[in-house]
């Protein structure tokens, strides 16, 4: 079960060790200096045309979409694929400053042009859907919302909403109002984020310093709500954590306030600006047909011209009472995943604005009492609600057999959660699917006879989130 | 040039105090965030927050040019092999962060894909526990590193334990540099 | 109200089909169970009905849970290949889920139908071990190319190492 490399073999001193003491002995296979052998992947990476299968090939150079009969569309202008020797294999991380988190590519280059393109992932992987067989329901959030941990809300969200249907119980209407506002928020915050490391990417340092001014605001709402700038485990199976505090209003109020003229700022900064432009123009363009068979969800797939967002398809919690409207772009490219992005920030506060009309009074959490613990002043008056309490921590609610998905409109996508149940108090089996996985698809298509500078853009433009992809 | 080819006397002393003073006033660190602390450190560096007041808000990409390695986020079986060679790359002195719980000791993810703790690759000066630590815990790691520097701990801990590259630092010319002796009880040499 | 008695025994229902799989529902949601053999052609009949889109492809070991809720005819087996699709116009969502026997685990890839599922069915392969025959591929992704096993098995142990708590030393 564990690496089948060599445990142990010789040690032998760091280059700079100039006394011959051996160097830490460590619990983790020697502290061998380590070189590329141990870092090869093996199979997983881009070899050369030689010992590429064809088919494999045409994934590795975005030749997606296939025509009757086997005969591959070929995506590009190149008349000769170059033979072995005048094309050169570079590997981009997995530690870069410019890949979003550890994300590893080879590119096969023919001077600058990229011509095949091969994401390595898994560097990040966590094992969380083994975790969480191991986790009750309420800790099961905890694990879930550090997977894409810029949208956490969305990570509890789609879990608790998937408990809920296997559960069949129904929860508040303040709760869910509450959970679109943190929802909306945070899809903000994720927003913002992608604009400073976006611009980062590209060149312009100072958009990280705008970018998480404008986070900051939100990171503090978030965390005088739920008590974290990350990770909440807020949203729970049975409703939310903890209720809004008081003058929660007025905070957002006044976010609506400041927000839209700093995003005019944004605006000034890069949309209209020409060096922005001509970098992110017709710079890893993506089509239609492309990028639902590459299974792209979210604003990828939405600057392609595809109106599909979840929150106006199939609706989830109280999306269909409110209105807002679908972001597309037109020629899928970087720019265009920008500017579906910003302006996804200009219609999440366009919800949020409704929600603060609609937002009812009532209980943040359902009162069964058999899902939902009991508040900890009750706990010293009823032994009920003691034995409740300690029943629901120690041992967790049972949720019936069964399984469902689920899936809602995070940041970055189509975010489902397919849970099965076996009757017990924690999942048989819990798995997401993660937009940012599928997304990473579309990478050899966008990259292909593109220039290698461009490739930082494109990654970034995808937004992927490296605990979304490996979980 | 480093403190180690110095023969320490009381001409060097206030060379030495310089030179620290250099390193722990711009410690450059390595790029090397993983995951969700990442997040939490890139907002240490940006305007809220301010690494920039410590010298240290160049975040180098080659760990060639780099003093630190915040090790932030966890790490994968897969990712091991790959941060201990950029721990290797990365040239004397250098310092090792580990940033949140799950850098430290596997934090949550008690479990087959994640290394119970950098500590088992790389040696780690610093532990900033939290999940993930606010910019206010990166700081007062960040610092905690600066004063360990200024004291000259970091050195003499690494020569008890072993760590680091075994540099030989010698005598001392102002009690700055504490070499253990070994003795029982455990002396401190003071030459 | 005697005449009413059926003059011949009534058959049980014809059970509820779409492209060719026998359907149930999962608290509201559509579930189609076709056979492994198949299990392409269903998918290829979705395909042309309107669901455009592959969104996730996984699978489950029901080697702790054998029991669960199968319509008659599906016989379970210990692994569970979980499709699910989707459909733009109109919005709407589609789930299968297909048996898969061990020994070893072998299923059709629906790589040229929806070429998104590259990468999704290389997880399965990874995490289950089922390996997905017509993947152009198929190596393992998450975990490093020399692990032995696979992690999601319900054989396979989560691996928690046991965590020593040391008494801090005392100040004194």
């Amino acid at each position: 079960m564990s690496r089948a490399a060599d445990q142990g073999g010789d040690v032998t001193p760091t280059p700079d060790g100039d006394d011959g003491q051996a160097p830490l002995a460590t619990a983790w296979r020697g502290s061998a200096a380590v070189g590329a052998a141990e870092t090869s992947e093996g199979a997983q990476e881009l070899s050369s045309r030689a010992e590429t299968d064809p088919l494999v090939l045409d994934v590795e150079q975005g030749a997606v979409l296939r025509l009757p009969e086997g005969v591959a569309l070929d995506p590009t202008d190149f008349d000769i694929e170059p033979s072995d020797d005048e094309t050169m294999i570079i590997n981009l991380g997995p530690q870069h400053p410019s890949t979003h988190g550890v994300l590893r590519l080879m590119l096969e280059l023919d001077g600058e042009t990229v011509l095949r393109t091969k994401p390595v992932i898994g560097y990040l992987h966590t094992g969380m859907e083994k975790t969480a067989e191991d986790l009750m329901y309420v800790q099961g959030g905890t694990n879930v919302t550090r997977m894409d941990y810029l949208s956490p809300f969305h990570n509890e969200c789609v879990f608790a909403l998937a408990v809920e249907q296997l559960l069949g119980i129904e929860i508040p209407e303040r709760a869910t109002w509450i959970r679109m506002l943190m929802l909306e928020l945070n899809r903000m915050s994720s927003h913002v984020l992608f604009m400073a490391t976006n611009g980062l990417d590209m060149g312009a340092t100072s958009a990280m310093i705008y970018g998480w001014r404008e986070r900051e605001l939100l990171l503090a709402f978030f965390e005088r709500v739920t008590g974290l700038r990350m990770n909440h485990n807020y949203i729970r199976p049975g409703g939310v954590a903890a209720d809004l505090p008081d003058g929660w209003r007025a905070d957002v109020e006044h976010l609506l306030h400041v927000f839209p003229r700093r995003l005019d700022e944004f605006d000034e900064l890069f949309t209209n600006q020409p060096i922005w432009r001509a970098r992110s123009e017709g710079v890893g363009v993506l089509s239609q047909a492309q990028a639902v068979a590459l299974s792209a969800t979210g604003p990828v797939l939405r600057a392609t011209g595809v109106p599909w967002d979840l929150r106006a398809s199939l609706p989830y919690l109280n999306y269909d009472q409110v209105s807002f409207d679908v972001i597309t772009g037109t020629f899928g490219d970087v720019f265009d995943r920008y500017a579906v992005r910003i302006n996804e920030v200009r219609e999440s506060m366009r919800i949020i604005e409704q929600i603060l009309e609609l937002m009812p009074a009532g209980d943040y959490r359902i009162q069964d009492a058999k899902v939902t613990p009991p508040p900890r002043s009750r706990i010293d008056e009823s032994m009920e609600a003691l034995i409740h309490h300690f029943k629901l921590f120690t041992e967790g609610f049972k949720v019936p057999a069964g399984e469902v998905y689920v899936a809602i409109e995070s940041p970055r996508g189509e975010l489902g959660c397919y849970l099965v149940s076996d009757g017990s108090a924690k999942p048989y089996r819990m798995h997401i699917r993660a937009p940012s996985f599928a997304n990473l698809q579309s990478l050899p298509v966008m990259m292909r006879g593109g220039l290698v500078a461009d490739a930082v853009a494109v990654i970034s433009s995808l937004d992927p989130v490296l605990g979304d992809v490996d979980r | 040039m480093g403190l180690e080819r110095l023969n320490h006397n009381f001409l060097t002393g206030t060379l030495e105090d310089v030179v620290k003073w250099a390193r722990y006033r711009s410690s450059w660190p390595a790029t090397f965030g993983l995951a969700c602390c990442a997040i939490e450190m890139m907002g240490t560096g940006a305007a809220n927050f301010d690494l920039s007041r410590f010298g240290m808000e160049v975040f180098r990409a080659s760990p060639r040019q780099a003093d630190l390695m915040i090790v932030a986020g966890r790490v994968s079986q897969k990712m091991a092999p790959v941060l201990r060679q950029v721990y290797d790359q990365m040239t004397e002195p250098k310092w090792v962060i580990s940033m949140g719980v799950c850098a430290s000791s596997g934090g949550m993810f008690n479990n087959y894909a994640i290394v119970q703790g950098v500590d088992q690759i790389v040696p780690v000066d610093v532990y900033a526990p939290g999940c993930p630590p606010g910019p206010e815990t990166l700081i007062h790691a960040i610092l905690t590193l600066h004063t360990k520097i200024k004291d000259g701990e970091i050195t003499r801990r690494r020569k008890e334990t072993g760590a680091g590259a075994n540099l030989d630092l010698g005598g001392t010319g102002r009690g700055e540099v504490l070499i253990p002796t070994g003795r029982a009880g455990g002396g401190r040499s003071r030459p | 109200m005697s005449d009413v008695a059926a003059a011949e025994p009534e058959s049980p229902p014809e059970p509820e089909r779409h492209a060719g799989a026998l359907v149930t529902r999962s608290r509201g949601q559509e579930v189609l169970h076709p056979d492994l053999d198949t299990f392409v052609a269903t998918v290829a009949a979705l395909k042309d009905e309107g669901y455009v889109m592959c969104v996730d492809v996984t699978a489950t070991d029901y080697r702790e849970a054998p029991e669960r809720d199968l319509p008659a005819g599906v016989t379970p087996e210990r692994f569970e290949l979980v499709v699910n699709l989707v459909a733009h116009e109109p919005p709407r969502r589609i789930r299968l889920r297909v048996q898969v026997p061990d020994g070893p685990p072998v299923a059709p890839s629906l790589f040229t139908l929806y070429p998104g599922t590259e990468a999704m069915e290389r997880e399965v392969f990874d995490l289950m071990g089922i390996r997905f025959a017509g993947h152009p591929d198929l190596t393992r992704i998450l975990m490093p190319e020399d692990w032995e096993g696979h992690p999601l098995r319900k054989d396979y142990p989560v691996g928690r190492v046991p965590v020593q708590f040391k008494a801090a030393p005392s100040s004194r």
